[in-house]
């Protein structure tokens, strides 16, 4: 089943009706619903009015996007086999999922998942299954009413994963829901909720750096994560868009005591991408966020996050590396919160920007609100420029104005890169050097 | 191989190349020297391409052919090879990486020679995993950018002031590896180290002054 079509009652009351839902997730849809219609566009967005959105809602039953691997665009096709993928994993990118038997290599991935009592199970079927589980933490640490496209999002969200990890379970492999998922990982308005019980961890990867074909142009994603005490959650995202498509991602993370969160987060190849992963951390809890992004000719990504300090001694990192080139403009929006009583609350943030052309922009709108007295805040914004001495330094060496931009690129992102898995750098490097050279800027 | 005529180089509205001509061959050694600011530097980055030196008259002739309007990475791909007097940093770019990519091969075989040059020049292996230029000292990126001559293998390699405020000892190491480079290259060495000029005393020695020629000869 497929639509494609104005949103309004009919549609979000079918959505619902297909896929059986019970009676509290329909109203939750057509509350967001209301809410939607009523909400303002938020001021800081940009790119968005050239949106139709009752031309680009898609809602479809099963996200396939090709049936053959010769029915691919030929720049698709021609990306993957200049990768070197192995086949099959080629085929899974492209998303051929139909045809992806994930069976052979990560069932035993999956098996060492059940033992140990974790569930993993698309979001659908886990309002199904885990009814009282999922409506305990669906939609409370990312509210509806955030935002009008989170509101949105909610009216129509489909697909995601939903993921518990028992108290003090402790998964040693980063888990790749990518390959374990399949399909549902990447719908339009999916939505993942992710909880970690007391003392449990877990390091699960959404994503590839690879591009993934898409019919949609427009993503409006929700990722729920709730961290409970002592616990740990790692959230790696990398994440490369075809070029058409506008990216919304909002990802939140409500850490209780002594509980950690990491979101590092990478994301390519949009033309205009909103990605701002938030936390709320009480007693002693401890936050880092990673942000890295590319803006090339044409295109407008926003980063940042929002942290929010509401119990003592809580902590937090935040990173953002991004990078413009041509008159892509790259920014920086960030909130800080520290409440009146997170006592010695201590939050370190960080912005770097490369600059590579003249016209290429940068922007950085931090805002802190700080209650407290006691807490401690450092901020450090830095700016640099791709020279024309680098430039002809490396043309000198043989490299063309392309190539000499990937290969600072990666450097200028070298250490974050480094908080990727090791097998994602290697895929990351080459298709640093695809989209550079893919690009007019 | 080189032939370089009635070079009128320009930068930012001042001519600071006044009408070079300069002949490199296959298996020769000429030996540029002159004062400070008299267009050496200007005179090798021109012949590299260097895009913000203007060439308002001459023309350079490599391999028989007019590369006079060729950008840097073409004139890099016929053979021609130059190291920076004061190269610039790259944050996060590593060194290995680096040169791989530009050699184009990757595999451990390159690797190795990479690792014989490094431990010719007196770099150490570690020196892989540092980055470009950024936070070497100065006797450091001179040698590293000898090896990227060695390393590279081009037929002309243009070295500009590698000796400069090297040890006694490494200039030695410097004009023993440069004797081995003639011997498949032609080489362009801008020097006013009195140890090397006196080591290359059999070459070929062009002196520059305020952007000409003014002695050419042994
Ligand atoms: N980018 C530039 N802008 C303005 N003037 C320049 C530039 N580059 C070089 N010059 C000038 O051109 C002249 C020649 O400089 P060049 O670097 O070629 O000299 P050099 O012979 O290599 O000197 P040194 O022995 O100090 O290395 C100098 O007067 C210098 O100031
Ligand atoms: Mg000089």
């Amino acid at each position: 089943m497929r639509t494609v079509g104005k949103v309004e009652r009919s549609l979000v009351e079918e959505i619902s009706r297909k896929k059986g839902e019970p009676e509290w997730m329909r109203q939750l849809r057509l509350q967001s619903l209301e809410l939607f219609e009523k909400m303002r566009d938020p001021v800081w967005i940009k790119g968005i009015d050239e949106v139709d959105l009752d031309k680009l809602v898609l809602y479809e039953d099963v996200e396939v996007r090709a049936d053959k691997w010769e029915e691919l665009p030929d720049e698709i096709r021609r990306f993957y086999e200049e990768l070197n993928l192995p086949e099959m994993e080629k085929k899974f990118l492209a998303g051929l999922s139909t045809s992806f038997d994930s069976e052979i290599v990560y069932s035993r991935a999956k098996e060492m998942l059940e033992e140990r009592g974790v569930i993993m199970l698309p979001m659908e079927e886990a309002v199904r299954r885990y009814p009282e589980m999922v409506r305990k933490y669906f939609g409370r640490v990312f509210p509806p009413a955030t935002h009008k496209y989170a509101a949105l999002h909610y009216a129509l969200w489909s697909g995601g994963v939903f993921v518990y990890v028992p108290k003090n379970v402790k998964i040693e492999f980063p888990v790749e829901a990518f390959f374990l998922i399949s399909s549902e990982m990447f719908a339009q308005f999916e939505h993942s909720l992710i909880v970690v019980d007391e003392g449990a961890s877990i390091h699960f990867i959404e994503g590839c750096s690879s591009p993934q074909f898409r019919k949609f142009s427009f993503h409006d994603g929700v990722v729920e994560a709730y961290v409970h005490k002592n616990a740990h959650l790692k959230f790696t995202t990398v994440q490369n868009w075809s070029r058409d498509i506008i990216n919304f991602n909002n990802k939140r993370a409500i850490v209780e005591e002594n509980g950690s969160v990491e979101w590092v987060e990478g994301a390519f190849g949009s033309k205009a991408s909103f990605v701002y992963p938030s936390v709320t951390l009480q007693k002693n809890a401890r936050a880092r966020v990673t942000n890295f992004s590319i803006s090339h000719q044409g295109e407008w990504k926003e980063s940042g996050s929002k942290v929010f300090h509401l119990g003592e001694g809580s902590r937090s990192t935040v990173i953002s590396k991004t990078i413009s080139t041509g008159d892509g403009v790259s920014v920086y929006r960030g909130l800080l919160r520290i409440n009146k009583g997170a006592k010695h609350a201590f939050s370190a943030i960080s912005c770097d920007s490369l600059l590579m052309d003249e016209e290429s922009k940068t922007f950085t709108y931090p805002h802190n609100q700080i209650e407290e007295e006691t807490a401690r805040v450092s901020y450090e914004a830095t700016t640099s420029f791709l020279t024309e001495e680098q430039m002809f330094y490396m043309n000198s060496r043989g490299l063309d104005e392309d190539a000499a931009k990937a290969m600072i690129a990666l450097g200028f992102l070298s250490d974050v890169v480094a908080e990727l898995p090791p097998e994602y750098s290697a895929v990351f490097r080459k298709v640093l050097e695809y989209d550079f050279r893919g690009s007019v800027g | 191989m080189l032939r370089v005529e009635d070079l009128h180089a320009w930068i930012e509205g001042k001519e600071i190349v006044k009408g070079v001509d300069l002949e490199v061959n296959k298996r020769e050694i000429v030996v540029v020297t002159g004062p400070n600011g008299s267009g050496k530097s200007t005179l090798a980055r021109t012949i590299m391409g260097d895009p913000k030196v203007e060439v308002k008259e001459g023309s350079i002739i490599f391999k028989g052919e007019d590369i006079t309007d060729l950008p840097p990475e073409e004139r890099f791909e016929r053979g021609i090879f130059l190291t920076f007097q004061v190269p610039p940093e790259f944050e996060g770019v590593k060194i290995g990486e680096f040169l791989m990519k530009v050699k184009g091969r990757e595999d451990l075989e390159t690797l190795k020679e990479l690792k014989e040059i490094f431990r010719r020049v007196g770099l150490k292996e570690e020196f892989l995993f540092r980055e470009l230029h950024r936070g070497l000292s100065g006797g450091e990126r001179k040698r590293l950018e000898l090896a990227q001559a060695l390393f590279l293998g081009k037929d002309m390699i243009i070295l500009d002031e590698i000796d400069s405020g090297v040890d006694i000892e490494s200039v030695e190491m410097m004009i023993s590896i440069l004797k081995d480079l003639k011997k498949r290259a032609g080489i362009l060495y801008i020097t006013h180290n009195p140890l090397t000029l006196k080591l290359l005393e059999d070459e070929r020695i062009i002196r520059m002054k305020e952007g000409r020629v003014v002695e050419n000869g042994r």
